[in-house]
C-alpha cells in the first residue's frame, strides 16, 4: 500500500459514486419495500408519501448506478469483464428488477383509471424494489467473499456461474443491503412526512429496519468467519477496520437516539453517515483488490491516458452535475408536499 | 439455439426495444418546449394543454427508455465481456460523457414533469430546454461509441491487444459525425412524423377540435426539416461506408462482383449462393455515382471479402431498401407539407396530406429499426470492424437462450403495456381534461409555493374528476 496511484483515485471515485447510489437510489428502493409493507390506518397515505418522495428524483438517482458501471468498464475493463461474466445470473435478475421497478412505478403514476390496475402496478413496483437490492447485495457479497476472484476457469459450469454467489454469506449481504436501504428510506420519510401520524409510522419502521441492519450486520460477520476468510482477516485484525466499525456504530447509535427523541434531521444525517461508513468499510476491507483475492486495482487498471481523461471528464461532469442535483433537491425536498401531475 | 446466436438475438432485441424510447426521449422534449414557449408567448391555453399532454407521454416513455438503457449498459459485459475487455479503455470516454448528459436529462426531466407549480415559468421552460439539449447529447455520445466499432481508431494493435490508447482520437473516429448526425436526425424524423400522424388522424376525425389542429404544425416544425435533411445525411453516411466498410456497402447494395460503373439496385432479393439478385430495378452506374460522385468509379463487391466473412446479405440489403424507401416517402411528404405552407395554406386543410401523414406515422420508427439493422448486421462477423470477431467477444456462459427468452418476454410485455397505456391515457382521453387543469394551473401562484386546496388534490383524483367533464 505504498502511495496512491491514479487508478486508486478512480477506484475511490467509483466507491464515492456507489455511495451516492446507496444514499439516494438505495432509499428509493427502500421506499418500494415500505409500499409493499404498508399497513395500519394510514396505509394509503404511506404509499402516497413514498410515491411523492421518489417520483421526481428516482430517475436521476438511478443514473449513479450507470456511472459506476461506466467507470468500472472504462477504468478497469478486465475486472468488469470477469465480474459480469461470473455474476451473469444475479445481474440478470437484478436488471429484471430494475426494469420492472421503474416501469411499474411510472405506469402506476400515469395509469389512474382503475384501482385494480393501480394495485397490480403498485405490487409489481414494490416486489421489484425488494428483489433488486437483494441481488445487488448478493453480487457485492460474492465479490468480497473472495469466491468470485478465486473461480478457476476450468471448473464446471455450476462452480463458475452459480457457486460463487449462491452462498448463505452472499444472501446475508443481500438481506443487509435491503435492510440498509429500507432503513434509509424510513428515516428520510420521517423528515418528509406532512403529518405526525405518518411521521410516527415511519419512525417505527425506521427503528425496526435499523434493528434489522444491526442483526444482519452481525450475521454477515459471523458467516464471514467461515465463508469469507479474506474479509474476516481484514475486518478482525486491522487497526483501521476497528476505527471504521467504531464510527459506524457511533452513527448507528446516534440515529437510534435521534429517532427515539424525534430529532428527525439529526437522524437523517446519522443514518446517511452510517450507510456511508458501511460502503467505505467494505471498500477499505478489500483494498487494494478489485476482485479479491486475485485481481488488484493496479492489475485491472486501464492505461494511464484513459484514466487521466476519465478523471478530467468526471471533474467537468461534476461541475455540471452538482449544481443540477442541488437544484433538483432544493425544488422538491425543501418544501415537502403533494406534487402536481 | 447456439449461444452466440442467442447473445446476438438478445442484444438485437434490447437495442431494437431501447432505440424507440431513446428516439422519443431525444425529440419529444423539443415538442413540449415549443408548445410551452408558444403558450408563454400567446397565453393560448391549448398550447399549455399540448405541452402537458406531450410531457405525460414523454414521462412514460422516458422511464422505460431509462431502465432499458441500464440493461444495455450491463449487457455490454453480460454478453460481450471479450469486447469490453478489449474496448472498455478506448471507448469509455463517450460512455462517461453520456453518463453525465443522461444525468442532466433525468434531473431536469424530473424538474419539468413535477415542477409545474414549484418554479417560475421561465425556469420551467429552461428545464425543458436542458432536457432537450442533453437528450440530443446523450444520444450522440452513445452513437459515437458505436461509430468507433465501425471505424476503430485511437490505438495500435500488438499481438491482438490494443496499446498506445488515445481515447480522444478514438472519439474522433471518422464515423462519428456521419453516424451521430444520421441517428439524431432519424430520432426527429421518427418522432416528428409519428406525432404528426397521430394528430393528423384526429384532425380527420374531429375537424373542429382546435387541440389537434394546433398540435399538427408543431410536430411538423421538426418533422419537415428533419425529413428533408435526412436524405443528405444518409448520403453522407453511405459515402463514409463506401470508403471505410466496403463489405457493408456491398451487402447493402447486394453487389456481389467488384465493378466499374456499378448500378444502383432498388429492391430485389439477393441469393448469396448463386451470387445473383432476382427482381428489383437497376439504375445504370447509379451506385458508382452516389458512392464516389463518379459514374465510372470502381465499387468493391462481396467477391473482395472471403465468403466466411460476409455479413448476411439478404438481411442487410432488404433492411437498407426498407430504410431508404420509407425515408424517401417521408421526405416527399415533408416537401409536400412545406410547399403547402409556403403557398400560405394551413396543413390541416388538405385532406390528402393528412392521410399521407397518417400513413407515414409508423414509418420513421420502422426506418430507424431497419437502419440500425443495416449498421449492426452489416458489420458482422466483426464486433470491432476488422479486429475483433463477434464470436471472440461473446461470454463463455452457457444457456444464453434463457436470458434471451427472459428479456424478450419482458420487453414484449412492456411494449404492449406502454401501447395500451398511451392509448388509454393520452390518445383516447379527451384533451378537455387538460383544459380544465389549465385553468386551474393559472390560478396557482407561480412563485413555487403550492397553496390552497387546488394544489392539495392528488393528481389521480383530479384527472378522474375532470374526465367526466371532458367527454
Amino acid at each position: 500500500m505504498s502511495g496512491l496511484g491514479l487508478a486508486d483515485v478512480l477506484a475511490g471515485l467509483m466507491v464515492a459514486a456507489l455511495t451516492m447510489y446507496v444514499l439516494l437510489g438505495g432509499a428509493d428502493f427502500g421506499g418500494g419495500l415500505w409500499d409493499l409493507l404498508a399497513s395500519g390506518p394510514r396505509k394509503a397515505a404511506q404509499r402516497e408519501l413514498v410515491a411523492d418522495a421518489i417520483g421526481p428524483i428516482w430517475e436521476a438517482n438511478h443514473v449513479w448506478l450507470i456511472l459506476v458501471v461506466v467507470m468500472l468498464f472504462s477504468c478497469f475493463p478486465p475486472a468488469f469483464a470477469r465480474f459480469s461474466t461470473l455474476l451473469h445470473i444475479p445481474l440478470v435478475i437484478m436488471l429484471v428488477g430494475i426494469v420492472l421497478r421503474g416501469s411499474a412505478f411510472t405506469f402506476r403514476t400515469y395509469d389512474s383509471q382503475r384501482d385494480d390496475v393501480q394495485i397490480r402496478w403498485g405490487r409489481t413496483f414494490a416486489i421489484a424494489s425488494t428483489l433488486t437490492p437483494v441481488m445487488l447485495g448478493v453480487c457485492v457479497g460474492a465479490t468480497i467473499s473472495g469466491d468470485l476472484g478465486a473461480v478457476r476457469i476450468d471448473a464446471s459450469a455450476y462452480d463458475i456461474y452459480v457457486a460463487p454467489w449462491c452462498t448463505p454469506f452472499a444472501f446475508a449481504v443481500g438481506a443487509l443491503t435491503l435492510a440498509l436501504f429500507a432503513f434509509l428510506a424510513a428515516v428520510y420519510l420521517t423528515v418528509e412526512a406532512l403529518d405526525d401520524g405518518l411521521r410516527e409510522d415511519f419512525r417505527t419502521r425506521a427503528l425496526g429496519a435499523g434493528g434489522a441492519v444491526g442483526v444482519l450486520a452481525f450475521l454477515v460477520l459471523v458467516l464471514a468467519r467461515s465463508s469469507a476468510p479474506f474479509l474476516w482477516t481484514r475486518l478482525a485484525s486491522e487497526q483501521w477496520a476497528l476505527a471504521i466499525h467504531g464510527v459506524t456504530a457511533l452513527a448507528a447509535l446516534t440515529a437510534f437516539w435521534a429517532l427515539i427523541t424525534r430529532r428527525w434531521r439529526t437522524a437523517r444525517f446519522a443514518a446517511a453517515l452510517q450507510a456511508t461508513c458501511v460502503v467505505w468499510g467494505w471498500a477499505w476491507a478489500q483494498f487494494p483488490y478489485l476482485l479479491p483475492p486475485g485481481i488488484t486495482i493496479a492489475d485491472a487498471a486501464a492505461p494511464e491516458a484513459t484514466l487521466r481523461l476519465v478523471l478530467i471528464g468526471l471533474s467537468v461532469g461534476f461541475v455540471v452535475l452538482v449544481p443540477s442535483f442541488w437544484y433538483l433537491f432544493r425544488v422538491f425536498k425543501r418544501q415537502p408536499g403533494p406534487l402536481p401531475e | 439455439m447456439p449461444d452466440l446466436f442467442a447473445a446476438r438475438a438478445q442484444m438485437a432485441t434490447s437495442l431494437a426495444f431501447h432505440i424507440i424510447f431513446a428516439c422519443i426521449g431525444i425529440a419529444m422534449p423539443v415538442l413540449m418546449v415549443i408548445a410551452e414557449w408558444r403558450w408563454m408567448r400567446t397565453g393560448d391555453p391549448i398550447q399549455l394543454a399540448l405541452a402537458k399532454r406531450w410531457s405525460k407521454g414523454t414521462a412514460i416513455l422516458f422511464a422505460v427508455g431509462a431502465v432499458s438503457g441500464t440493461v444495455l449498459s450491463f449487457e455490454l459485459g453480460l454478453l460481450w465481456p471479450g469486447f469490453m475487455e478489449f474496448a472498455g479503455a478506448i471507448i469509455g470516454m463517450p460512455f462517461s460523457l453520456e453518463g453525465f448528459a443522461f444525468f442532466t436529462e433525468a434531473i431536469f426531466l424530473g424538474i419539468y414533469l413535477y415542477g409545474w407549480n414549484r418554479i417560475s415559468k421561465g425556469a420551467h421552460l429552461f428545464s425543458g430546454v436542458l432536457v432537450a439539449v442533453s437528450g440530443v447529447a446523450s444520444g450522440a455520445f452513445v452513437v459515437i461509441a458505436n461509430a468507433w466499432m465501425n471505424a476503430p481508431v485511437g490505438f495500435e494493435l500488438l499481438a491482438g491487444r490494443p496499446i498506445n490508447i488515445d481515447p480522444i482520437a478514438a472519439m474522433m473516429t471518422p464515423a462519428a459525425i456521419p453516424e451521430a448526425l444520421h441517428m439524431t436526425i432519424a430520432a426527429f424524423v421518427a418522432t416528428g412524423f409519428a406525432v404528426a400522424g397521430i394528430h393528423a388522424w384526429f384532425v380527420l376525425k374531429e375537424p373542429e377540435n382546435p387541440f389537434h389542429r394546433r398540435a399538427l404544425p408543431i410536430a411538423l416544425w421538426i418533422a419537415i426539416p428533419a425529413g428533408l435533411l435526412q436524405p443528405f445525411s444518409g448520403h453522407m453516411s453511405a459515402e463514409f461506408v463506401a470508403r471505410n466498410q466496403p463489405a457493408k456497402l456491398a451487402a447493402m447494395e447486394a453487389l456481389f462482383t467488384t465493378q466499374r460503373g456499378a448500378p444502383l439496385r432498388i429492391g430485389g432479393w439477393p441469393d448469396p449462393e448463386t451470387r445473383t439478385v432476382s427482381l428489383g430495378v437497376e439504375i445504370p452506374r447509379g451506385l458508382s455515382f452516389l458512392a464516389f460522385e463518379d459514374v465510372n468509379a470502381e465499387v468493391a463487391g462481396l467477391d473482395r471479402v472471403p465468403r466466411a466473412d460476409w455479413p448476411n446479405v439478404r438481411v442487410v440489403h432488404v433492411a437498407f431498401q426498407i430504410m431508404v424507401g420509407l425515408g424517401s416517402y417521408l421526405a416527399l411528404v415533408a416537401l409536400w407539407a412545406l410547399v403547402l405552407r409556403l403557398r400560405g395554406r394551413a396543413v390541416h386543410t388538405s385532406k390528402w396530406l393528412l392521410r399521407a401523414l397518417v400513413l407515414g406515422s409508423p414509418m420513421g420508427f420502422i426506418a430507424v429499426e431497419a437502419g440500425w439493422t443495416v449498421t449492426e448486421v452489416g458489420r458482422q462477423p466483426w464486433i470491432v470492424n476488422g479486429m475483433v470477431r463477434t464470436a471472440q467477444a461473446v461470454t463463455p456462459m452457457p444457456g444464453l437462450v434463457i436470458p434471451f427468452a427472459v428479456f424478450t418476454l419482458l420487453y414484449c410485455f412492456l411494449g404492449v403495456v406502454v401501447a395500451v397505456l398511451l392509448w388509454r391515457q393520452i390518445v383516447r382521453t379527451s384533451p378537455m381534461g387538460e383544459f380544465m387543469a389549465t385553468s386551474e394551473f393559472r390560478v396557482l401562484p407561480l412563485d413555487g409555493r403550492p397553496s390552497g386546496s387546488a394544489a392539495a388534490v392528488r393528481p389521480s383524483r383530479r384527472s378522474r374528476a375532470f374526465e367526466g367533464l371532458g367527454e
